[in-house]
């Protein structure tokens, strides 16, 4: 995903197969990787003659953002999904916070 | 008929108990016994209330609800002759909706929920990264606050790259150990039924103060855990630091007005703490929601 997410240009799966250096993968397995996320809705992908060329179906940036709003709970809906260490206060609640712990620290 | 009365009687002692224990504030030096407690009222409450409409719809065949409801589903015959015979019947189509209801909004909270989770555990293998500063634990980079626990049978915790620079070390293990308390004691399955009936009553005042109070109890139970492993003062600044950390610029709709008092409740349990309810008491309340959760089944079961 992190090579999809470098290039610029949709890549077939020999071209990404080619990207990763470090491991020894099939170029078998490399496709059915790719096939998976594409299906999961990850990655889009184009014909291009007997091979498909895939592409991210969105910015890393826009899963950061998405897996965070989750995480503080700003999606709307109060999901069970996730259990967090503390719910997101407004700003005035956080100036009570911060003199509290100026408190706390100078004991 | 007598059934219909004492689990229409149970029914409102529960909607009552619920609403009492939302103002309580013992439930704070006891949070595990007050969430067991919580949990065996809004049972009750859902057996009592059905059992009620159909022990009433059936009080004819004198069977009690169970032997009542399989006569009626096989005999499929449900006689109509007198005015107040169709106020039994509204009362027996009120019952089996009222359980549909709470049947469906269970299991579609409980799908959903899966649902989400699958998702975001999709996208943490794609981004999250790990980090030999905090082992074990998923590291997102962004520059804002974040920390939680991702539940399932392989719980994940997760924090932000944010995190990490805010909080020194001490702090990370404390907000580590409260998490993984979150993860051992499966915090999200106590919440997931009151999150799912507030769904399905978003406009009943008791049932979204009892989902806050059942959130904050778990809250604090965890906070209860951590500290055996982990000092207190160092989970109370984590808890101050990451919430004024995380403070959002404009009040949202997603925000509960009190998730400010909320974090300073917890901190003020772990600086000075209430000394725990006595232990006969406890107990007392434990016998008492185990009575109550068996109540229901067993008036569901009584011939009257």
């Amino acid at each position: 995903m992190d090579i999809l997410w470098a290039q610029s240009a949709p890549l077939t799966a020999r071209e990404v197969g080619r990207l990763i250096q470090d491991r020894d993968l099939a170029p078998t397995t490399v496709m059915t990787v790719l096939d998976r996320l594409s299906r999961k809705g990850f990655l889009n992908r184009t014909r291009d003659g007997r091979a498909w060329r895939y592409e991210p179906a969105e910015s890393r940036d826009a899963y950061v953002t998405e897996l965070m709003l989750e995480a503080l709970d700003l999606t709307g809906d109060r999901s069970a999904a996730l259990t967090r260490f503390a719910q997101a206060v407004s700003g005035s609640e956080a100036e009570i916070l911060r003199r509290a712990l100026m408190e706390l620290e100078e004991q | 008929m007598i059934a219909a009365a004492v689990l229409a009687v149970l029914a409102l002692a529960c909607a009552v108990g619920a609403w009492r224990l939302t103002s309580a504030r013992w439930p704070w030096r006891a949070p595990r016994t007050a969430i067991l407690l919580w949990q065996s009222l809004g049972v009750t409450w859902g057996l009592a209330t059905t059992g009620a409409l159909f022990a009433y719809a059936l009080s004819p065949y004198g069977a009690g609800v169970v032997h009542g409801l399989s006569i009626l589903l096989t005999s499929a015959e449900f006689d109509v002759r007198e005015p107040h015979d169709v106020i039994r019947l509204c009362a027996l189509l009120s019952g089996f909706t009222l359980l549909t209801v709470l049947v469906a909004v269970l299991v579609a909270a409980g799908a959903q929920t899966l649902r989400a989770r699958r998702r975001h555990r999709m996208l943490l293998k794609l981004i999250a990264r790990d980090e030999p500063a905090v082992p074990g634990v998923r590291v997102v980079d962004h520059p804002g606050a974040a920390a939680y626990c991702l539940p399932g049978l392989k719980s994940e915790v997760v924090i932000s790259a944010g995190t990490l620079d805010l909080l020194s070390q001490d702090e990370l293990d404390a907000m580590l150990a409260h998490e993984l308390a979150h993860a051992r004691e499966r915090h999200d399955l106590v919440l997931l039924p009151f999150g799912a009936l507030l769904r399905a009553l978003p406009w009943s005042a008791v049932v979204r103060d009892a989902q806050e109070s059942v959130a904050l109890l778990i809250e604090m139970a965890a906070d209860d855990r951590a500290r055996r492993f982990c000092s207190p003062k160092r989970l109370a600044t984590a808890l101050l630091r990451f919430g004024a950390a995380t403070a959002v610029p404009t009040p949202h709709g997603a925000l509960g007005a009190t998730s400010g008092q909320n974090v300073m409740a917890r901190v003020n349990r772990l600086i000075k703490p209430d000394i725990d309810l006595p232990a006969h008491v406890r107990y007392g309340i434990l016998v008492a929601s185990a009575v109550l959760a068996v109540s229901a089944p067993l008036l569901w079961l009584l011939p009257a």
